[in-house]
């Protein structure tokens, strides 16, 4: 699905992912971890093409294809999805209008016709009520005067429309409460199947209960500095980042 | 040096007056347009350094050749060119009354030519004298030209159950030709009413003169809701003026849209009168190829605790020229008056230019203002979470630009002009280059 090798990536002129390496396979849930200013944002930022931030070696295959060749909407149109850590506010254009024309791309790329707008908001009020959101929001600005959580499951919502490969979780469960945090992992593993992957960026285990990953791995100082199963994560849980700083260095 | 300039300006004025002249209305109506005769002619005709003109020369005003239209037309609009409204509707086709397209069986809605005793009283007591001629220069021409338009009279407590939508039709049968448009409206102690002004043309090759001015007058506690949508096309010249005095707790909402032509000019003045008084109005514009498009605003607080709200957003496409002066003028006994005041634009070329300057005159100490003018780039930031949803960046950039003004639109509480100009405004991004 997904095959990193050696990225280096810097934003502002500061070199903030250093020979980082990451293989994952088709239906594979991989939890990243790491202490705050690690790269773990970069690498979703790097990964969907975000402006500013600059490859300045590696490769990165996705599907086969080489997804650094991509533009930012190419590789959405090839089934790479970044939940946004902090999803913006279009205040004037509908979430119905974007939501549509977000489908309607990824539809035609894989040759699929557009659905008719009947359709389209028969489907997305269904999709609506999964994530807990009020039909009502699809006529509001996007995310304009969501709440924290709002936007999160606006997320989510839009994960499951356009029903991407490879989903990057950006630090979704910031500034969620448990509630929310409930929504939108059920969300996350209704979409769980063999051949959709995940990358669950996170700073807490918390999100892993409910989200339980194949494989965890730490990121400090712009690379991987260790790999290992779910259980990795509690050893996080119980010993913070120090130790492996320490073993690092 | 100017000689030959004013010359034609001359000519301008004196053809303007004859046109008026050949004007037949009611005698009652004389003195109001001796008086706008005089005023026209004794004025000085607007050049560069006339502020109030400075970025909007009239030379393709003074390059016509106009003629009077008087023969009755009809027109031919596309089904879907009015509002499909319940509505007191009156068409009025090159400045003549449409009867068939007009739907006006209401006693608070009148002509001026059809007006009984009463109402002439009425319109003899406000019509003329909202307006500052000394300020707007067409308005003596306005006043000098009347023969019909229309009362909306509405007294004290009632509420007008429906909405008042006035239409101007502008068709290319009326080559060169002039239309005078007036409108009246007058809301007693604690009345509300509803009015829609919607200005259309049903060709491009328009090239007529339309002057226009609708006058305000609202009682204490009285509300209007207003619309005014300027949706004429290339090369009609517009000059519109709309004039209100707010009594006590008087509300005004006004919201306008226009698009662009060779000449638009269109001016708001808007004057709090009484304490509590509130006026808020929203605009959009959008001139594109080589139109001029100038909105001039003054707000004046004569009284305390009023408020003001204003918000103008405009894209200009291609080689267009956006004008916005937004004046607010608070005397000294204005008190505790809030105002606000924002205007900001998009620019799609780099030959399109704005000419933006926000004015605030505060002269009480005692006041909340704030105001800001900007020429905006579109937010990088949305721009990438479109695109990261697959959207290209040119669908990114109308979706993004359409929002800037659609911002304003989504507010508007009467769902048939919100949905008519939403539509209007996806065919003309999907066609014109309004994406920043």
């Amino acid at each position: 699905m997904l095959d990193i090798r050696n990225l280096n990536a810097r934003v502002e002129g500061a070199d903030i992912l250093r020979n980082l390496s990451l293989s994952i396979k088709p239906g594979e849930v991989h939890a990243i971890m790491g202490p705050n200013g690690a790269g773990k944002s970069t690498l979703g930022n790097v990964l969907s093409g975000r402006p500013g931030y600059e490859v300045t070696s590696g490769e990165v295959s996705f599907r086969g294809k080489d997804l650094l060749a991509m533009e930012v909407e190419e590789r959405a149109r090839e089934g790479l999805f970044l939940a946004f850590q902090y999803p913006v506010e279009i205040p004037g254009v509908s979430n119905m209008e974007f939501l549509k024309a977000a489908v309607d791309a990824r539809r035609k790329h894989l040759g699929l016709e557009e659905m008719s707008s009947f359709d389209f908001m028969k489907l997305a009020r269904e999709t609506s009520k999964r994530v807990n959101l009020d039909a009502g929001f699809l006529k509001r600005g996007v995310n304009e005067g969501f709440s924290g959580g709002e936007k999160k499951r606006n997320e989510i919502m839009q994960m499951m429309l356009l029903e991407p490969s490879l989903c990057i979780l950006d630090e979704t469960d910031s500034g969620l409460d448990i509630d929310a945090l409930q929504v939108v992992a059920a969300g996350v593993n209704a979409m769980r199947d063999s051949e959709r992957s995940f990358i669950v960026v996170t700073h807490y285990q918390r999100l892993l209960d409910f989200i339980v990953p194949d494989h965890v791995h730490v990121l400090a100082a712009g690379r991987i500095v260790k790999s290992g199963g779910k259980e990795l994560a509690l050893e996080l849980e119980a010993k913070g980042y120090g130790w492996l700083e320490d073993e690092v260095a | 040096m100017n000689h030959t300039v004013d010359k034609v300006a001359g000519d301008f004025q004196r053809q303007a007056l004859q046109l008026a002249g050949e004007q037949i209305s009611a005698p009652w109506l004389d003195r109001l347009r001796f008086e706008g005769s005089e005023q026209w002619l004794a004025a000085a005709w607007p050049g560069r350094r006339t502020e109030l003109w400075k970025y909007t020369p009239l030379q393709s005003l003074q390059r016509g050749n106009f003629s009077r239209w008087g023969a009755g037309q009809r027109c031919d609009l596309a089904g879907d060119a009015l509002l499909s409204l319940d509505a007191i509707r009156l068409v009025f086709v090159n400045g003549e009354f449409d009867a068939e397209a007009s739907a006006c069986e209401a006693v608070e809605v009148v002509r001026f030519s059809q007006a009984s005793a009463e109402q002439r009283a009425i319109i003899e007591a406000h019509l003329g004298k909202i307006v500052d001629t000394k300020r707007h220069l067409f308005a003596s021409l306005s006043n000098a030209w009347v023969h019909d338009g229309v009362l909306v009279h509405v007294p004290r407590n009632v509420t007008l159950e429906k909405p008042v939508y006035l239409v101007h039709v502008s068709t290319p049968e009326a080559e060169a030709a002039t239309v005078n448009q007036r409108a009246l409206i007058v809301l007693e102690e604690s009345a509300s009413a509803e009015l829609i002004e919607h200005f259309i043309s049903d060709s491009q090759e328009q090239n007529g003169f339309v002057n226009t001015l609708t006058e305000i007058s609202l009682g204490a506690n009285a509300k209007l809701e207003h619309y005014r949508m300027n949706l004429e096309e290339e090369h009609l010249l517009h000059i519109g003026g709309v004039h209100a005095v707010l009594q006590r707790d008087a509300r005004y909402h006004g919201f306008t849209l226009a698009e662009g032509s060779t000449l638009k000019r269109l001016d708001y003045q808007i004057c709090h009168r009484g304490p509590g008084a509130h006026a808020d109005l929203n605009g959009v514009y959008l001139p594109r190829n080589n139109q001029l498009l100038d909105y001039h605003t003054n707000v004046e607080h004569e009284a305390p605790h009023c408020t003001t709200s204003e918000v103008f957003r405009g894209i200009i496409a291609d080689s267009a020229r956006a004008v916005f002066n937004g004046r607010i003028h608070i005397h000294p006994h204005a008190q505790k008056t809030l105002a606000e005041l924002s205007n900001r634009n998009l620019l799609t070329s780099d030959k399109a230019e704005v000419d933006t300057k926000p004015e605030l005159e505060i002269y009480a100490d005692d006041v909340r203002c704030a105001h800001g003018a900007t020429v905006a780039q579109l937010d990088q930031t949305a721009m990438f979470y479109l695109r990261s949803r697959g959207l290209s960046e040119t669908q990114a950039r109308t979706m993004l630009s359409f929002g800037f003004v659609n911002e304003l639109l989504q507010e508007l509480p009467r769902e048939e002009v919100r949905e008519h100009l939403h539509r209007r405004l996806h065919l003309l991004f999907a066609r014109e280059h309004f994406s920043a």
